[in-house]
């Protein structure tokens, strides 16, 4: 197990991220469990820098860098170039930032997930437009800081819940995952590798400069994350089949918030708020996963 | 900085020996990452949780850090189940 994890690198080191990044990390677990034989399709997202500049790469894979809007759509157009070479084994891996994704790149996601092509999609989700400098996206959580909803306007709304949305598209595999549990997101990613349709996998990725934490607590602040329920890890089948693959330490949501800089202006009353809203969702996913799937008897 | 030999696998484009474009991470670094040979049990979870993926192995004993590219987050010394990783400031190694 550790000669496999120390060889055989598919991400190098030398690229650009900044210190305790957690996309990195999703990136080098995830081309770990796909393997050589893919063909990665990245969006404008922090991963465009990170790659490097241009005639050095730090993936050891071909990488397609797409237009914001287009990541759904370049890779259905990549799948559909290698079914035509012949070369059915090999794995597309769109890997796109929560703007690319919950934002900007939602209708081309809904279009390649509601044709079921064979692709795998990875979001990476820093909970705001990291790049650019920390500006507010719909995958912002509820009364969050960033640059565009200052802390005299912390962000109303929940954060959108991308696993819903997929499946309801009933893709036959979508996943949340994180990188605090690596033999986890592992897994998710090797399953997905091996199911045929679109596979969705939504993995909260720590950015320490956008979060306010220093870079070393980037791996515990996204343990707390789940183990507070604020960021449970489940998988879905068919969109219908729930399964919680992690079971959360129940502590309060206020050691996750109390953690992160860009919670601090939060009063407990705040605090009160987020931990109901949390104790609710996790109800509905606990039901959910208890539920008989729906099975088509012909 | 050591050498940079991580990018001999490039398109027949680029000259990977040309070591003007490499990207050295190592000199962003304000505090290093030292492995206490006698304490570490050779789990990898250094080199499991390692943003930069500069963790290696040497022998059968240890892990160590490549300086060249150690970002120096500090993620392997908080990982570390046995506390063997200490962070160093830059500082003292200036001869």
């Amino acid at each position: 197990m550790r000669k496999e994890f120390a060889h055989d690198e598919l991400m190098m080191p030398g690229h650009l991220a900044c210190q305790g990044c957690g996309g990195t990390i999703i990136m080098k677990h995830a081309l770990r469990a796909v393997g050589p034989d893919a063909v990665c399709v990245i969006p404008a997202c922090c991963w465009t820098i990170i790659s490097g500049n241009f005639p050095y790469s730090a993936l050891n894979v071909p990488v397609l860098h797409t237009a914001f809007a287009t990541s759904g759509a370049a890779a259905s157009g990549v799948r559909a170039g290698l079914d035509m070479q012949g070369k059915h084994d090999t794995k597309v891996l769109a890997f796109a930032g929560d703007g690319g994704t919950f934002d900007i790149g939602i209708q081309s996601l809904s279009g390649a997930a509601e044709r079921n092509e064979d692709i795998i999609y990875i979001c990476y989700d820093n909970e705001a437009y990291m790049n650019t400098g920390v500006q507010r996206s719909s995958a912002t959580p509820e009364r969050a800081w960033t640059t565009t909803t200052p802390v005299t306007h912390p962000k109303s709304g929940a954060k959108k819940n991308m696993i819903q949305i997929l499946a309801g598209h009933k893709v036959p595999y979508c996943a949340t995952a994180n990188i605090a549990f690596p033999d986890d997101l592992y897994r998710k990613v090797r399953n997905a590798a091996e199911i045929k349709g679109t596979c969705f996998i939504h993995v909260l990725s720590p950015c320490p400069s956008g979060w306010k934490i220093p870079s070393e607590k980037a791996i515990e602040v996204s343990r707390l994350a789940t183990h507070s329920k604020v960021f449970p890890i489940y998988e879905v089948y068919h969109g219908e089949e729930y399964k919680i693959t992690m079971e959360p330490d129940e502590i309060p949501v206020s050691d996750y918030l109390k953690s992160q800089g860009r919670f601090r202006h939060l009063k407990e009353e705040d605090m009160d708020f987020i931990q109901e809203r949390v104790d609710y969702e996790w109800k509905i996913l606990l039901q959910r996963s208890m539920m008989e799937p729906f099975h088509m008897n012909f | 900085m050591s050498k940079n030999t991580y990018f001999k696998h490039e398109g027949p484009w680029s000259d990977a020996n040309d070591p003007l474009m490499c990207s050295d991470t190592g000199d962003w670094r304000t505090k290093r990452p030292i492995v206490d040979k006698d304490k570490c049990i050779f789990c990898g979870f250094c080199q499991i949780y390692c943003p930069v993926q500069v963790m290696e192995m040497v022998g059968d004993s240890h892990f160590e850090a490549d300086l060249g590219f150690c970002k120096g987050c500090g993620i392997c010394a908080q990982e570390c189940p046995k506390q063997a990783i200490t962070m160093v400031s830059e500082g003292e190694f200036v001869s």
